[in-house]
């Protein structure tokens, strides 16, 4: 595993974790899971890249503007310009195929590849409105997802931890599940569940091997 | 299988991805077995994750004010909800 980093639109370096030969025929783009999915897949989505790298191929795993070690504050990327970061990591890795987890479709340039459990943007945003309102119920408050997403819309707004601005809100709420030419793949495919689902943290090593050397095996055709 | 004996099967799997607990363990939820506030990993991201996946699974959609914290509050609890929504819808 090496750190590297890409220049997003914007000009601001951002880190991407690369992992076997650069010289590989075969380059994956892995785009992650987000917000409180993106913490309970990490390990799932290093553990399946290290199984890839064993299998001679290389995969690069960027972080989105906004998140993980990036300065860039959340508040100012949407949809849009979490794309053309997307974009801008597969040319500047070569990346041949792309590996898309849940959400992370959302992102995906056209390269031939996989969508790991896709996740719609408005489904992703539907969850994080609905876990604020979870919270404001327990703290005796009460608030409804629709006023939130008004609000959000308008001016932003804190979801589970995080700033989403109103750009991004508001291109959330319209995003169905892109058309893509990928190949879909399930935890049911592989007779497992999704980790994402846990209310804790956990990994399933069978799993990230699964699902890597099903990805070998489609490769190699 | 009835709708009912579904509805249960569809529950005790949604439990046991959410939680990870065996299915064994699953199996053995009773009405009375205790959810929300006796499980202290189950945390407003995880209910939203849980009932969002229950929408999926079960084909239901849950409105905002039909969360509370009674529903959730034992087995038998989130069984009856489920249930009275699959009649009602």
């Amino acid at each position: 595993m090496h750190f590297a980093s890409y220049t997003a639109p914007g000009g601001q370096e951002e880190l991407a974790l690369t992992f076997g030969d650069p010289s590989a025929s075969t380059r994956l783009l892995v785009l992650p899971a987000w917000f409180d999915e993106a913490n309970k897949l990490r390990h799932f989505s290093v553990e399946l890249m290290r199984a890839l790298e064993r299998a001679g191929v290389a995969s690069v795993l960027p972080d989105l503007p906004g998140c993980n070690e990036s300065l860039a504050p959340l508040a100012a990327h949407d949809l849009a310009s979490w794309r053309s970061a997307a974009l801008a990591a597969s040319q500047a890795y070569g990346c041949t195929h792309v590996l898309a987890i849940r959400a992370g479709v959302n992102l995906a340039p056209d390269l031939p590849g996989w969508a790991y459990a896709p996740l719609a943007g408005k489904a992703a945003l539907r969850a994080l409105l609905r876990a604020r309102v979870v919270a404001a119920k327990e703290a005796g408050r009460s608030e409804s997802s629709e006023a939130l997403l008004q609000t959000g819309k308008n001016e932003g707004l804190a979801l589970g931890g995080y700033h989403l601005g109103a750009e991004m809100v508001a291109a959330l709420a319209r995003a169905e599940l892109p058309a893509h030419g990928l190949h879909t793949l399930t935890p049911a495919d592989f007779d497992a569940a999704g980790l994402w689902l846990r209310a804790e943290p956990d990994h399933d090593g069978a799993q990230a091997e699964a699902l890597a050397a099903r990805i070998v095996q489609d490769v190699q055709g | 299988m009835t709708d009912q004996a579904m509805i249960e099967n569809e529950l005790r799997a949604l439990l046991r991805d959410c939680l990870g607990l065996s299915q064994q363990r699953v199996d053995a939820f009773d009405a009375d077995t205790g959810l929300f506030g006796h499980l202290p990993e189950l945390d407003s991201m995880a209910v939203a994750t849980l009932l969002t996946e229950m929408e999926d699974r079960l084909g239901l959609v849950i409105e905002d004010d039909e969360i509370d914290g009674e529903m959730l509050e034992s087995f038998g609890a989130l069984l009856a909800f489920v249930t009275a929504k699959r009649q009602a819808g």
